[in-house]
């Protein structure tokens, strides 16, 4: 089966008049249409830089990116990428943000009109679609976000820290919200974060990143033995325990 | 908001605000009416000199001889019309080049320096220029409002511009934006509040240059009438042109504002 995504030896620097970063060295990695993978790693080394050459956003310093097979340049359409901050227009209503992306790609369709429509009654802000951003807690906003990268229709999503800004409560359920929807609309989907949990909880499976320059430290099939899986049930699974430990250690060892 | 179902505390504070509310505007008004009183008295009594000094009444009868004659129409309108001008051409323009230097990073390093100079300039200096070129007409006192507003509303709008969310403008990236939508959909929009400050001040400046191009051109005008009124000291032409100024000034603020709050509530 042709990989949704495939990363083929991809390195990034950055040239800054005080000198060269090296981000990413050398990552090589397939996500199969349907699977959910997490990447964690720790601060600085490179996740959003990894997430942002995938979607097109930035061109890699050497290696290629493939999107269903197809060598990929530029900003891919095929692509939903939810921002490391959920960055709502404050100026417009939650309806009209969620409007963003059709309106740039030029796709206000009845069609799309009402599919936008069932998903702000799926997810629970019909109520405030004339509402301003300011107006909603930090996990309706998030859901927002969500809705508006959906509503173009992507087939790949990258999510970057999507529930960082959320507390703990909230963060658990929006996990298991956000999962349910993309699972039920069989979306791929590329999680980073900062949160071994999470990442173990939502992923299928999980590449460990080294400090910078980024390299993949570990690859880990997250195996639970438990029947419908969500995020919150994941958490309970006997197995999450020792991925969890042997998770932290192996960040532990490389972050200091 | 009903009364019925508020604690007998909230009723007496909102009572407070209002009442407080209330004896502000009184005392604006006493204010103002014990400074026209006073003047008018101190003239009256011959405290002042009521030849250099006017007075409330003299400035009165003065407007209802301008307004009898005939010739109040043609000097407000005059003085208006160029106004309104040299703020809308130096407004759009400044947004407009800012839209340019946005636009281009090369080119806006490359005139940077050329509008500090031209923002540090006194815009007025250049007034016997535009006449010479423009002739000594209401072509050359646009020009000159229009200068005066025009280099600071390039400098703040661009700098509005610059100021934009990088963020914002990688989420439309991501979702596949040009330059042109980049810049309709984040950019002018999320300087939209800078741009309406360039405008309230725009109109200061614009009523600053008219005024100015008037004293240089004489011809008509509200200026004119303050120049040829000080040149044949008849102080109670200018103090009546003054008061028609500040009349014209206020109104027009309080038009931008109404339309800040309209456009704000369209988008
Ligand atoms: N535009 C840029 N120019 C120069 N260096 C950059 C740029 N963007 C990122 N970097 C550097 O590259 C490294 C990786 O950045 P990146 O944002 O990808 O890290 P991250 O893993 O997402 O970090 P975090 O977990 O804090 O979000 C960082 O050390 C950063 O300083
Ligand atoms: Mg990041």
């Amino acid at each position: 089966m042709v990989p949704a995504v495939k990363l083929d030896r991809i390195t990034k620097r950055y040239h800054t008049p005080e000198g060269e970063i090296s981000a990413l060295e050398d990552i090589t990695f397939s996500v199969q249409e349907g699977e959910f993978v997490g990447i964690v790693g720790p601060s600085g080394c490179g996740k959003t830089t990894l997430l942002s050459i995938i979607s097109g956003l930035l061109e890699p310093s050497a290696g290629k990116v493939y999107i269903f097979g197809e060598e990929s340049h530029g900003v891919n359409p095929k692509i939903g990428y939810m921002l490391q901050r959920d960055s709502l227009f404050e100026w417009r209503t939650i309806y009209r943000n969620v409007m963003l992306g059709l309106e740039i790609k030029n796709e206000v369709t009845p069609e799309n009109i009402s599919a936008i429509d069932d998903l702000l009654m799926k997810y629970g802000l019909d109520a405030f679609r004339d509402n301003y951003p300011s107006q909603l807690s930090g996990g309706m906003r998030q859901r927002a976000a969500l809705i508006r990268t959906l509503a173009v229709n992507p087939k790949i999503l990258l999510l970057d820290e999507a529930f960082s800004a959320l507390d703990y409560q909230t963060r658990l359920a929006v996990n298991d919200d956000i999962y349910n929807i993309i699972k039920k609309e069989g979306k791929t989907a590329i999680m980073v974060t900062h949160d071994i949990a999470e990442a173990i909880s939502m992923s299928e499976r999980l590449y460990v990143l080294s400090k910078r320059p980024g390299t993949i430290k570990l690859t880990v099939d997250i195996k639970l033995s438990i029947e419908n899986r969500t995020p919150l049930l994941s958490r309970k699974a006997p197995e999450f325990r020792q991925y969890f430990d042997m998770i932290w250690k192996e960040l532990d060892i490389h972050v200091l | 908001m009903s009364y019925e179902n508020l604690s007998p505390e909230q009723m007496r504070y909102l009572k407070r605000i209002k009442s407080r509310k209330r004896s502000i505007v009184i005392m604006r008004i006493m204010l103002f009416v014990v400074f026209l009183a006073v003047w008018e008295t101190a003239a009256a009594l011959k405290w002042i000199d009521p030849f250099i000094f006017s007075s409330p009444g003299r400035i009165a009868a003065t407007l209802s001889r301008l307004y009898t004659d005939g010739s109040l129409w043609t000097h407000v309108v005059t003085t208006l019309l160029e106004t309104v001008a040299g703020f809308l051409l130096g407004t759009i323009a400044g947004v407009l080049i800012a839209v340019v230097l946005w636009s281009s990073e090369t080119f806006s390093k490359v005139l940077e320096p050329y509008l500090v100079v031209a923002n540090a300039l006194p815009k007025i200096a250049l007034g016997p220029v535009f006449i010479v070129w423009l002739g000594a007409g209401p072509f050359a006192i646009i020009t000159v409002a229009l200068t005066i507003s025009l280099i600071v509303t390039v400098l703040e709008v661009y700098t509005g511009f610059k100021q934009t969310d990088c963020e914002k403008v990688r989420l439309v990236q991501s979702f596949g934006a040009n330059r042109g939508q980049i810049l309709t959909k984040v950019v002018l929009p999320s300087s939209f509040p800078i741009i309406m400050n360039s405008l309230k001040v725009n109109v200061g400046l614009s009523w600053v240059g008219v005024i100015v191009g008037e004293f240089l051109v004489s011809k008509a005008g509200l200026g004119y009438l303050i120049v040829y009124g000080g040149q044949v000291f008849q102080l109670d032409l200018v103090m009546a042109s003054v008061v028609i100024l500040s009349i014209l000034a206020a109104f027009m603020y309080f038009g931008v504002q109404m339309l800040e709050k309209k456009i704000a509530k369209r988008y």
